[in-house]
């Protein structure tokens, strides 16, 4: 019976489809010859799709509210399995061995190409780290992140351009950078929760991207700048092909930098401080956490790494303009951080790979690419509304024994 | 206390000595809350003074206008009357917060976790610990907050106050919602607090039974205005309180 209402329900929302794409995928008309083609072709394909795709939806569905009502009784078990599996000290050597050779050998197995996409990734592997710290772990949705990667990637850019600065040099000093401008844009929105929040920091992101675009006499408007240097191995300049290899290598250790900083920040005195903010500003307060310090080292933290991100983008591209630094940018790098799951450092990393590598390899859907993330995204909304990787928070257990 | 027009608290004034315990009753909307809101922190008082004295100091310090969490590093905590624990913590977690006004650990201790950071965490851990314990929710420790029955919230919000090494604990009614045995329960877990740890005690409630048994002295406000103070005793025979707050039904 029940299967029944379900394939009508399917039914109606084909023929809505089909009413819906009828002018554009049935009715085609030549205007040159003045004749009107009917593709009924196109309409049963729209129409059997949708019914299975809507099929598919509700079955997978009521799939999961039966797996919920389950998995209540059945919770505390399987976390305890999970969590042995997770902790199993032989599981994770052998992971981590088999994942620190393959990031070893990696450039030296595939093309220069691949290298270079892989170093992209670890980029946002580092961005989305830092954003994590604001958004997963302090709970303040920060849209205008990118604003930080810009101050970043410019730092570097006109220190080599004006003062022939190098990497390693500038590294620092975009960090740095990055945390004052975390300050400077945590000072106004302190007070801004939520949506409010959302907004101010957007409209601060757009602004550091309109500067950079208009004042030509510092960022050399929307032209940009080019040339920038690689970065030297001991003071040697090395070959493009060299200084690809070289710079994943370089953001391979960054990012073990990135995960050992996160991770111990996460488990300590002020992690647990930004965890609780995110849980109740008022009782947060009133355990003596002052609010004004803790949201703004997160902000400060958070945009370090967004400046350290921005200084090898210009390092690994040599060419900096405002268009690499649009909206679009903090939503990609919010959507790995919601994706792989808030406050999760390994769901964090899952996330960046996935967003990504995969339109990369997939170049056939990439004029889709918004679409195939908006996609994605409502379907983990669905079924996984945690994350990919969700729940890992570290709590504090107390296992002690004589008190 | 005024909020715009209305005089929510109207020239209350209210001691309490050290090793007290004292209740602050009256009818709902009378401006208990408010008093609290404006002792610790979370409301600037429009007029009025707040002063503490701390046993070793010696001397009267004016706290009004002070943060929150100033406040509270000054020694005195407070319970919510709407609980407001960290819902999504552990029970430990939860007294853990409590230590952070205690504690010092800044960025680079995090990071770079040396001895000092670590026999700090270490120290944090126990001591929680040892507070939950004293509280009675060591069967609960490593539970969610959010999971516990009503009675161990409201007692877990106690613990988290107590963690901040406070010398005046602000109760704002901490029996509201337990059942006649809890709140047995609470009553002397509030007598082991004021004698074992030495803490003043202020409490907002509406169960007679349990202010009465319980308080020393006891203040009575309607409208935001005192109308009357003293023992248990005198309290109960007040014919202004009578009228204004026990009602028909009383004693
Ligand atoms: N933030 C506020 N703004 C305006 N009015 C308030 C505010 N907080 C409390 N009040 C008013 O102050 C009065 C006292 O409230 P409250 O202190 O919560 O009472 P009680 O705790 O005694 O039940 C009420 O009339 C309430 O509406
Ligand atoms: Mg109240």
């Amino acid at each position: 019976m029940r299967k029944f209402a379900e394939i009508r329900k399917s039914l109606y929302v084909a023929l809505w489809f089909i009413f819906l794409t009828f002018p554009i995928m049935v009715i085609r008309i030549n205007p040159l010859e003045k004749t009107v083609e009917w593709r009924w072709m196109n309409m049963a394909l729209v129409g059997i799709g949708t019914f299975f795709l809507s099929f598919l939806w509700r079955y997978l569905i009521s799939k999961k509210e039966e797996g919920s009502k389950r998995a209540e009784e059945k919770q505390n078990e399987k976390i305890s399995k999970l969590r042995r599996l997770i902790e199993n000290r032989k599981i994770i050597a052998g992971s981590v061995v088999a994942g620190a050779l393959l990031a070893a050998v990696f450039p030296f197995v595939v093309s220069l190409y691949q290298t270079n996409i892989m170093t992209t990734a670890l980029i946002y592997v580092m961005l989305g780290l830092g954003l994590n710290i604001v958004v997963g772990l302090a709970g303040l949705l920060d849209l205008g992140y990118v604003a930080f990667y810009a101050v970043g990637a410019y730092a570097y850019a006109l220190l080599n351009y004006h003062f022939g600065l190098n990497f390693w040099m500038v590294l620092p000093v975009g960090a740095a950078l990055g945390a004052l401008f975390g300050i400077l844009l945590g000072f106004p929105v302190l007070r801004l929760r939520g949506d409010y929040l959302a907004i101010v920091t957007l409209g601060f992101g757009e602004i550091i991207r309109l500067i950079l675009e208009n004042w030509n006499e510092f960022s050399f408007g929307p032209s940009g700048i080019s040339n920038i240097s690689r970065p030297p191995l001991f003071g040697i300049e090395l070959s493009v092909q060299n200084a690809t290899v070289y710079m994943y290598y370089i953001m391979i250790f960054l990012c073990l930098v990135t995960i050992f900083i996160v991770k111990r920040l996460q488990d300590s005195r002020i992690g647990r401080a930004w965890v609780a903010l995110r849980e109740d500003e008022v009782a947060c307060q009133a355990m003596g956490i002052d609010r004004t310090k803790t949201k703004l080292t997160a902000f400060a933290l958070g945009a370090t790494w967004a400046g350290m991100g921005g200084v090898v983008f210009a390092a690994k591209t040599t060419f900096v303009n405002p268009a690499s630094f649009t909206i679009w940018e903090s939503i990609i790098i919010l959507c790995i951080v919601v994706l792989g799951g808030m406050g999760s450092v390994i769901g964090v990393i899952t996330g960046a790979f996935i967003i990504i590598l995969l339109p990369e390899y997939l170049r056939v859907f990439s004029e889709f690419r918004m679409l195939m993330f908006g996609i994605i995204l409502v379907v983990m909304m669905v079924f996984r509304p945690g994350g990919i990787i969700s729940g890992v928070r570290r709590t504090y257990k107390f296992e002690g024994k004589n008190f | 206390m005024s909020f715009g027009g209305l005089k929510a608290l109207d020239g209350i004034d209210l001691y309490v000595e050290r090793g007290e315990i004292v209740a602050l009753i009256g009818p709902n909307g009378a401006g208990k809350t408010t008093f609290f809101n404006c002792i610790s922190g979370i409301y600037a008082p429009t007029e009025g003074d707040i002063f503490i004295m701390k046993p070793q100091a010696g001397t009267a310090k004016r706290i009004n206008g002070l943060k929150p969490n100033q406040v509270t590093s000054k020694g005195l905590a407070r319970t919510f009357q709407n609980i407001r624990l960290f819902q999504n913590m552990t029970v430990l977690e939860n007294v853990m917060m409590g230590r952070h006004v205690r504690t010092n650990a800044g960025i680079a201790g995090a990071i770079f976790r040396n001895r000092k950071t670590r026999d700090e965490e270490k120290q944090i851990v126990e001591r929680s610990y040892g507070i939950i314990k004293k509280i009675g929710l060591a069967y609960y420790v490593n539970e969610c907050a959010k999971n516990l029955p009503y009675g161990a919230q409201r007692r877990l919000e106690i613990a988290r106050a107590i963690a901040t090494e406070p010398f005046l604990l602000l109760l704002d009614e901490p029996a509201a919602g337990m059942n006649p045995q809890e709140t047995k329960e609470l009553d002397m877990l509030i007598q082991r607090i004021r004698d074992e740890e030495n803490i003043s005690i202020l409490l907002i409630e509406h169960d007679m039974k349990l202010v009465m048994s319980i308080s020393e002295r006891i203040y009575v406000v309607d409208y935001g205005k005192k109308i009357a103070e003293g023992t248990p005793e005198e309290i109960k025979i007040n014919p202004e309180v009578i009228k204004a707050y026990l009602g028909e039904d009383a004693y």
